[in-house]
């Protein structure tokens, strides 16, 4: 590491008087300052937009699911590609950081699925979502949902070509939830409260819930459902139809 | 730990832009209103660049505060988070400064 004691030599002679800093890092000219402006995931992003002219060029309409650990992502999951998986194609993409086991149970519904474990990721990226879609080929005018790493925090920030983002949050968590975690709620195009069934016995106010959500995204539609009795899961596959 | 990917993505670029010239320093742009924390991002700018053309570089980083713009009554105010709520009530709001995730210049040679 080049520490500022080892800076090379300035250029003119020591003990000049010179008016910059001494320890300055660079001698002046010796180094070239090159402009560059660009997006620090610009390559993500570009990865990005190929998914979604891929995916856009064969009908294929993908949905982002991202939530903490333990919101209901794969119950979801398993019965939305029951439910739907009579009216059109749909095919998974799992996100875990290890092991096979959501993939596993979405995979016993019949519906085509590919796991993708991120190791010490903690987010899926446009890139592992290219490997995805090679290794699912999914059939044209698919729903393709991806279930991401759970997390609400860094899943916001990756453009994975999706056409739409949909943030889980069930009812166990806390009303303050989009406050806390506000990045994620402000990229959300929709947001599922899950696990209605549970409300009778939590402290969780819904209205007030959606009213956070909205006050970082005044634009987000909020729906109230339940992976477990089916409430108000009618309402979330009419969005999805809708994202077609 | 998003910041290790971001950090990632910083430095595969300047290397890349730097055609094999060693780079000494690196200037980004974070707004306060990303979701990158600053710290993160030194800390891990170190562990990424080990074995690169940008071993031992140092990183700057600009911070652009947050401010956004009221679609209802025009004014313009800062913005510490991302809960778009203007003085008159409206929460129609666009933000018009600290979402910015750019690098912006480097040194090289």
């Amino acid at each position: 590491m080049l520490r500022e004691d080892d800076a090379p030599d300035h250029g003119h002679p020591h003990p000049d008087p010179h008016p910059h800093p001494h320890g300055c890092r660079r001698p002046s000219g010796a180094g070239e300052t090159v402009t560059v402006e660009q997006k620090v995931l610009a390559k993500n992003d570009l990865l990005a937009e190929r998914n979604r002219t891929w995916m856009t060029g064969r009908g294929i309409v993908a949905v982002n699911m991202m939530s903490s650990p333990g919101a209901g992502k794969t119950t979801l999951l398993e019965r939305a590609v029951t439910d739907l998986g009579g009216r059109r194609p749909v095919a998974v993409v799992e996100g875990d950081q290890e092991t096979r086991l959501d993939a596993d149970r979405i995979r016993g519904t019949g519906c085509a699925v590919v796991q993708v474990n991120t190791g010490a990721g903690c987010h899926l990226d446009a890139e592992m979502m290219r490997e995805a879609l090679t290794a699912l080929s999914p059939a044209e005018g698919s729903l393709l949902m991806v279930e991401n790493v759970g997390n609400l925090v860094c899943p916001a920030l990756f453009d994975l070509g999706e056409r739409s983002k949909v943030v889980i949050i069930s009812v166990t968590e806390g009303t303050d939830k989009p406050l806390k975690y506000p990045y994620m709620f402000a990229v959300a195009d929709l947001v599922l409260i899950n696990k209605s069934d549970l409300l009778p016995y939590v402290d969780f106010d819904v209205e007030q819930c959606a009213q956070h959500a909205r006050s970082v995204n005044p634009d987000v539609r909020v729906l109230t459902v339940s992976a477990t009795t089916g409430e108000g899961l009618a309402h979330w596959y009419d969005w999805l139809t809708e994202q077609q | 730990m998003h910041e290790l990917a971001i950090t990632q993505s910083v430095v595969d670029a300047v290397c890349e832009r730097a055609g094999g010239r060693p780079v000494r320093s690196v200037r980004v742009r974070v707004g306060v209103l990303t979701a990158v924390v600053p710290d993160s991002m030194r800390f891990c700018f170190g562990l990424v660049t080990e074995g690169t053309a940008a071993e031992g570089a140092q990183l700057e980083i600009d911070q652009p505060p947050g401010a956004g713009r009221c679609r209802t009554c025009a004014v313009e105010f800062t913005l510490t988070d991302l809960i778009l709520l203007c003085s008159c009530g409206s929460a129609d709001v666009e933000i018009t400064s600290g979402q910015e995730l750019q690098i912006v210049s480097m040194e090289v040679g």
